[in-house]
């Protein structure tokens, strides 16, 4: 479904992917693990265009995207809930929602909110207040359901689990196998906390400095001894 | 009283002209970060192309009073958003992410360029129009002073009113509106979600020209005479009117407005007319003191 062969980016000087090559197929959930800096963000941004990647290929459902602009590349449906969560804080819950849904039929919005409201009920309560005023945990709850509301064929989630505590962290990952499971939206999952990522996963990439250094099944990634040392153990890095 | 009474209506009529074209800049500003100095320009030329169109229809002649006003605001609400467009296009889409100072010094050459096409189509001395709407109701008297509330005001106020309640329902409650706020709060979320950043940010040029021609022709029927300079002028105290206010804030614009319309106009009427510009700036320091981002505005939210 998705296929990142050679991608190089730059920021200005910065060398930040060194030629990274991926695979996605329909279905799965992949996830993508390595330390602070090793360029994870920046893959799944190069995917959705911003930064342009300089060198390779990127290749979604066939077609090269990796000339299209950021808007044309996620109407082909590629949804991203990215680092940071970036919620619009002077946006209403229920307006954060709407933007997600732009990518998809007008038709299809009544259907979609209440698909997402049942993942994440706390926006059903929320719906009418203001992004910004939200916590971590709601505002990554709607990063996510924004994200649906598009009703992508491929969802990119960066770091799902940062800075929440991890009541929220074990319902976020059952959202997210939900989501692959019943709603078929194949996935690409970045994450520093490897163990819930690799166990949900039915495939793994490893990233250092802007390289794949290591690639395999979940369970396989987990039971590695060098991404045990590295990832879980919290030992030195690969 | 009275005369207080007539300052207060004068002024308000004077900050509905300055409220249009400051949101305007709020609007620019908002997006894309930057102070749209061609702003007071586009104000300039949109007054200069309801003159002609005024003058195009007169030689016409015979046409209904109401369908020439309608014409000649349509006629100048498209020709000026053109070049509102325009000036965005040629200006500024070429410098987006080169260093920050590179689109304001090529917004300021942009209004030089504007101001010096115009003086030299239109020559540089004032041009009038005879009144179009006139008559006026007396609304006080007494022995010495009758306040006077005139057509001309009564249709400044009411279509700034009406402008106002479309632009703000469209901003709230229209998809074209929540993508202008997206782009304002984070463009590039906002292009994550499938929005075409760069045709948001033609867009609130050409809503923020349509604006400033409306305000454009409203000051050409209120004043009678409109020369190349006017632009600057009344784009300085619109572009007060929305630091006041709060830049970046769209109510903000318009109270930022009317209080620069006011302090102007009974700074005039009370004291001398030649430090009205100093009284307005004025209180702009004073309230930046005060409320650093303006009346309305919100602080700085932090972009990760
Ligand atoms: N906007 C940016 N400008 C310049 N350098 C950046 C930017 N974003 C990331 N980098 C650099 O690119 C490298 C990879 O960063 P990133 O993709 O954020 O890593 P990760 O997501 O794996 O933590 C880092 O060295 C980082 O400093
Ligand atoms: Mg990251």
């Amino acid at each position: 479904m998705l296929k990142v062969v050679g991608v190089q980016t730059y920021y200005g000087k910065i060398h930040a992917l060194r030629g990274v090559d991926l695979q996605v197929n329909e279905g799965e959930i992949v996830s993508l693990i390595g330390a602070n800096g090793a360029g994870k963000s920046t893959l799944l941004m190069t995917i959705c265009g911003n930064p342009r990647a300089a060198g390779g290929s990127i290749h979604f459902l066939g077609q090269d995207i990796s000339r299209l602009t950021t808007d044309r590349i996620v109407r082909q449906g590629i949804a991203q809930s990215p680092e940071g969560r970036r919620i619009f804080p002077r946006m209403t819950v229920l307006e954060n929602l709407m933007m997600g849904a732009l990518t998809s039929e007008p038709s299809y919005f009544d259907n979609d909110l209440e698909r997402v409201t049942d993942l994440f009920p706390i926006l059903k309560e929320r719906a009418s207040q203001k992004g910004g005023t939200l916590s971590g945990g709601e505002q990554q709850m709607l990063a996510i359901g924004r994200a649906l509301m598009g009703r992508p064929k491929m969802l990119l989630l960066d770091e799902p689990s940062l800075g929440l505590a991890p009541l929220v962290v074990k319902q976020i990952f059952q959202v997210i196998e939900q989501i692959n499971k019943e709603d078929g939206v194949t996935i690409l999952l970045v994450e520093q906390n490897a163990f819930h990522a690799l166990r949900l996963a039915s495939r793994g990439y490893v990233m250092v400095n802007g390289r794949i250094t290591l690639s395999g099944g979940g369970e396989e990634l987990l039971n590695n001894p060098e991404v045990r040392s590295a990832y879980l153990e919290g030992g030195a890095k690969v | 009283m009275e005369y207080f009474v007539q300052q207060l209506i004068n002024g308000v009529t004077l900050g509905s002209i300055y409220g249009l074209i400051a949101i305007g800049y709020t609007m620019v500003y908002g997006i894309i970060g930057m102070i749209n100095f061609a702003h007071g320009d586009i104000f300039m030329v949109g007054s200069f192309i309801a003159l002609m169109t005024f003058i195009a229809l007169g030689i016409l002649g015979g046409i209904w009073l109401p369908l020439a006003l309608l014409v000649t605001l349509l006629v100048t609400m498209v020709i000026t958003a053109a070049y509102g467009w325009t000036v965005e296009r040629l200006a500024y889409r070429p410098l987006r992410g080169s260093f920050r100072l590179a689109p304001l010094i090529s917004a300021i050459g942009m209004s030089i360029f504007l101001q010096n096409y115009v003086q030299l189509l239109q020559g540089a001395r004032v041009r009038p129009l005879q009144p179009v709407i006139e008559g006026h109701f007396i609304l006080m008297k007494s022995a010495h002073f009758s306040v006077v509330l005139s057509y001309m005001q009564i249709t400044i106020v009411l279509v700034t009113v009406i402008l106002m309640a479309i632009f703000a329902t469209l901003i709230s409650k229209t998809a074209l509106g929540r993508a202008q706020r997206a782009c304002e709060q984070d463009s590039l979320m906002a292009s994550l979600l499938g929005i075409n950043v760069d045709r948001t940010i033609s867009l609130t040029f050409i809503i923020g020209s349509l604006l400033a021609a409306v305000a454009g022709m409203l000051f050409l029927l209120y004043y009678g005479v409109i020369d190349f300079y006017i632009g600057f002028l009344a784009g300085m105290k619109a572009f007060t009117a929305a630091v006041l206010g709060g830049i970046g804030s769209l109510p903000g614009a318009m109270l930022g407005g009317l209080i620069i319309g006011l302090i102007e106009t009974f700074w005039s009427a009370y004291f001398t007319i030649e430090y009205k510009d100093v009284a307005a700036f004025s209180v702009l320091v004073l309230v930046l003191i005060f409320f650093p981002t303006g009346l309305l505005g919100q602080p700085e939210v932090e972009k990760v």
